[in-house]
């Protein structure tokens, strides 16, 4: 199946400063892929190049296999957009800005239009001046997904709205999925990345430092054990285990994390030494993410020692 | 649960001064931080308005003898008195400020309610005032700012132009009334706008409530000049704060004690705003924002319908401003041959319109270089919206859609070109069916059309400099209001000096075909238009090159 977004080597500046520096970025037809990364890591420059409203300085990028920059208008047909900091028209109402951008997207369905608009319980009497941030932002999401673009791209949709807004949010997530529509989601929420996408890409000061689905990252992060042996463990041996990071041996008691190739070794190895009490856990998702927002590009996402001491086990 | 049914909603009536003036000057040193420059300028604009053009009146009629004669002109026509109100004394100084009298007032009237709506609603809708309200900051200490702050604006504006003219030799105590003249008007409004800003929700509402009230007041002070004094009609007019104003007769009875109605407006506008302001919550107001359609019409549905639809308040002030324009041009054919008895003045229109003929056709062709920069500076305000739109990021929302950036772009060029033309055939068309009631001299009703359509070219190119701008370089595009102002004042100016005819040259008013008397000069308007298409391509080429951001 090919690629709705496909993008490799991607760099932009602003002036000085550096925004997107060999950025690289696919996205499959049918996935949710979230697109994660701290703020001014450039993921909103990526998207505005996916968009066509900037021009990259070198690189490659094509949206259903086509040059954004040139086919900007055709592309724009098979793609709505939610902005992340949703502007509308001050004396526009709600209902007239999702008519105008769904004509403007050449039609609107109208009895997803509807549905949406129960199901997000927008008042569209009101003019854009008036509305809160969540309520623009529920403007702009009716208006994206009653088109029938087969890519979304949506940045941040959901950083105003309520859980229970969210909670909707989710599911017509998952109904765009079910018709095999294909999102690009930016978010902060870790929640609903882990619910609502196939695979993410973590960008870090203009770079992606992961892309993967949620399983193979956490593949690559190390699990935290914690075990009280039956006799104290010598420092000798504790060596000899490998794939040890951050370890603690206090008398009987080992404290380490484990990289998770060598993980099924030291249970064995503990095994084989006799163990009072094991405890293994996995990373969780924030663990992930800091990891891989903090961590330095060459660094290989190793989760750095401070949060494995802070973490009570 | 007794505690829930006791009464919660009074504001305790212990609470002291102290308190709810609390953080008033931080929010003092605040509103005029952000003002400094606003203020400052607007206060300079209208003192020279003032000391500027009573010195080019005083240099046309310097003495009360020469200024009477050009006062029959004046009075004898209606339509001037409803425009400006109604002249003082037969004097001199009188005749020097008999226009700023009245369009001063307004312009001060409009600063005050301006600078109190800014730090008082506006604040409140952006919800700025909940972020300062959280902190040690007192009910009414907001209010009690932009009142303090739109005072002393309408104060420096008022006191300084009266010393400007006193300083110009004028009569003193004249230029007293001059300053009372304004501050009635000035300080009513500021009292006006503390109500009207606890009254209305958003800044909008508040603007329309506040400049619908001094329209109102415009005009009712405008049918009570125009009507004989003793009359019912007449008396109306102390009904109205721009009626004080002329009432004041500067230089000649001067009133100065009209500033007591002046002051006591402010006092009670105060007064009443408190009391709203402890009833009502933050952020809400007593007139709810209206609600808007739930469906867009059919016609709303591409770029150049967005962008008129979005525009539908400009064009009509426009279209009334122009409307109203032509009217007062058109009836004051009729007396232009008074006016300019004096071989000196008709000599100094005929370099300021660049045309000879008739006294009315050099006169008409004199205010058509007017109403064309006028068209000009709408035609540039529309144009440079596509750079507002970048900034606030709507064109990104549009620009994500199947829109091309060509049509977007097209969009903001069409509609003010459209537009320049509409207005200038609209004010054409008035001056012709006026005119020729007034005199026979007039030009005639396709005459007056031509004349006016013939400064187009010149119009697009100022168009077409603002389009290039906001193509190309977006953050300089206000500079396309320099190059209005530079070139109106270029050809408007430099004729009557020795500059050289090449620089004269560069301004695209020196080539408008001088109309209605003179030819029409079909290169020159070749040259403009095709200029003005040069920078309307070159700005759509740039704009479809570089990022949108």
């Amino acid at each position: 199946m090919p690629d709705v977004i496909s993008v490799s080597g991607l760099h932009k500046s602003f002036g000085r400063t550096t925004a997107l520096d060999g950025l690289d970025l696919s996205v499959r037809e049918g996935e949710v892929h979230g697109f994660l990364g701290p703020n001014g890591s450039g993921k909103s420059t990526t998207i505005r190049i996916l968009l066509g409203l900037l021009r990259a300085d070198r690189g490659f990028a094509a949206v259903l296999g086509r040059d954004p920059w040139h086919d900007a208008t055709d592309l724009h047909r098979q793609l709505a957009y939610v902005p992340g900091d949703v502007v509308l028209w001050p004396s526009l109402s709600g209902g007239e800005v999702i008519d105008l951008l769904g004509r403007l997207r050449g039609g609107i369905d109208e009895h997803r239009r509807r549905r949406l608009v129960e199901r997000f319980e927008l008042d569209e009497t009101k003019k854009g001046k008036a509305y809160s941030k969540g309520n623009r932002q529920k403007v702009a999401l009716v208006a994206a997904l009653a088109s029938g673009a087969p890519l979304l791209v949506l940045d941040e949709p959901t950083a105003g709205l309520d859980p229970l807004m969210e909670e909707v949010f989710q599911s017509e997530l998952t109904a765009l999925k079910a018709e095999g529509r294909s999102v690009l989601l930016s978010s902060h929420i870790l929640s609903e990345v882990e619910r609502a996408c196939d695979r993410v890409s973590i960008v870090r000061a203009g770079r992606i430092v992961d892309s993967g689905s949620l399983a193979e990252l956490r593949h690559l992060t190390r699990t935290r054990v914690r075990a009280v042996l039956t006799t104290a463990p010598t420092l000798q041996e504790v060596h000899s285990w490998r794939g040890l990071h951050d370890t603690v041996v206090d008398d009987t008691e080992l404290r380490c994390s484990v990289e998770a190739d060598h993980l099924g070794e030291l249970v064995a190895a503990l095994g084989n030494r006799g163990v009072a009490s094991l405890t293994c856990q996995p990373p969780t998702l924030e663990e992930l993410f800091l990891a891989r927002y903090q961590a330095q590009p060459d660094a290989g996402g190793a989760p750095p020692s401070r949060s494995t001491q802070e973490q009570p086990v | 649960m007794t505690a829930a049914t006791a009464p919660t909603h009074h504001i305790a009536p212990t609470i002291s001064l102290g308190t709810r003036l609390a953080g008033f000057s931080h929010l003092l040193r605040l509103a005029w931080r952000r003002d400094r420059i606003l203020i400052p300028s607007s206060v300079l604009g209208l003192v020279v308005l003032s000391v500027g053009s009573a010195q080019a009146t005083l240099a046309l009629y310097p003495t009360d003898e020469a200024a009477s004669t050009g006062l029959a002109g004046v009075l004898a026509n209606p339509s001037v008195v409803a425009l400006y109100g109604p002249i003082a004394a037969q004097n001199a100084d009188a005749l020097a400020v008999f226009k700023t009298v009245m369009m001063g007032a307004f312009l001060t009237a409009v600063l005050g309610f301006v600078v109190v709506r800014r730090h008082t609603r506006t604040e409140e809708d952006a919800g700025r005032l909940e972020l300062l309200g959280a902190g040690v900051v007192g009910r009414w200490s907001a209010l009690a700012a932009a009142v303090t702050l739109g005072t002393i604006a309408v104060v420096a504006a008022s006191v300084l132009s009266g010393l400007g003219l006193a300083a110009l030799g004028m009569d003193p105590i004249g230029s007293v009334a001059f300053a009372v003249s304004w501050l009635a008007a000035g300080l009513a409004m500021v009292g006006v706008a503390a109500v009207v800003v606890q009254l209305a929700s958003t800044t909008r509402g508040a603007a329309g409530l506040g400049f619908g009230f001094l329209g109102a007041m415009y005009a009712l002070r405008a049918v009570a000049d125009s009507a004989d004094p003793g009359t019912l009609a007449h008396g109306l007019g102390w009904l109205s704060p721009l009626g004080w104003s002329g009432r004041v007769e500067a230089y000649g009875a001067n009133r100065t004690w009209l500033l007591v109605l002046g002051v006591l407006t402010l006092v009670v506008g105060v007064a009443a705003a408190v009391v709203v302001l402890n009833r009502r919550d933050l952020g809400a107001g007593v007139i709810p924002a209206r609600n808007g359609p739930r469906r867009a019409r059919r016609l709303l549905a591409g770029p150049l319908t967005l962008v008129t639809r979005l525009a539908r308040g400009t064009i009509l002030g426009w279209t009334l401003g122009m409307i109203l324009m032509g009217v007062v041009v058109g009836s004051l054919l009729g007396s232009v041959n008074d006016m300019v008895s004096d071989p000196a003045i008709s000599d100094l229109l005929e370099k300021l319109g660049g045309s000879t003929g008739s006294v009315v056709n050099v006169y008409v062709a004199t205010e058509i270089h007017f109403v064309a920069a006028a068209v000009a500076a709408a035609g540039i305000a529309l144009v440079l919206r596509i750079v507002g739109a970048e900034r606030s990021g709507l064109g990104e929302v549009v620009l994500s859609t199947p829109t091309s950036r060509a049509r977007w772009f097209g969009a903001h060029v069409v509609l003010p070109v459209v537009l320049a033309t509409g207005l200038m055939a609209l004010t054409g068309a008035v001056v012709g069916l006026i005119g020729p009631e007034v005199t026979p001299e007039a030009p005639s009703l396709g005459a007056s059309i031509s004349a006016t359509l013939a400064a187009l070219p010149a119009i697009w190119v100022l168009i077409g400099v603002a389009a290039a701008l906001a193509g190309a370089l977006p953050r300089f595009a206000p500079l396309s209001w320099g190059v209005l102002l530079v070139t109106f004042m270029l050809t408007e100016l430099g004729r009557m000096t020795a500059l050289p005819s090449w620089v004269l040259d560069l301004s695209p008013f020196t080539h408008i075909s001088p109309l209605p008397s003179g030819s029409f000069e079909v290169v020159s308007a070749g040259v403009l238009t095709l200029v003005a298409l040069a920078l309307i391509v070159g700005g759509l080429l740039a704009y479809r090159l570089r990022d949108v951001t």
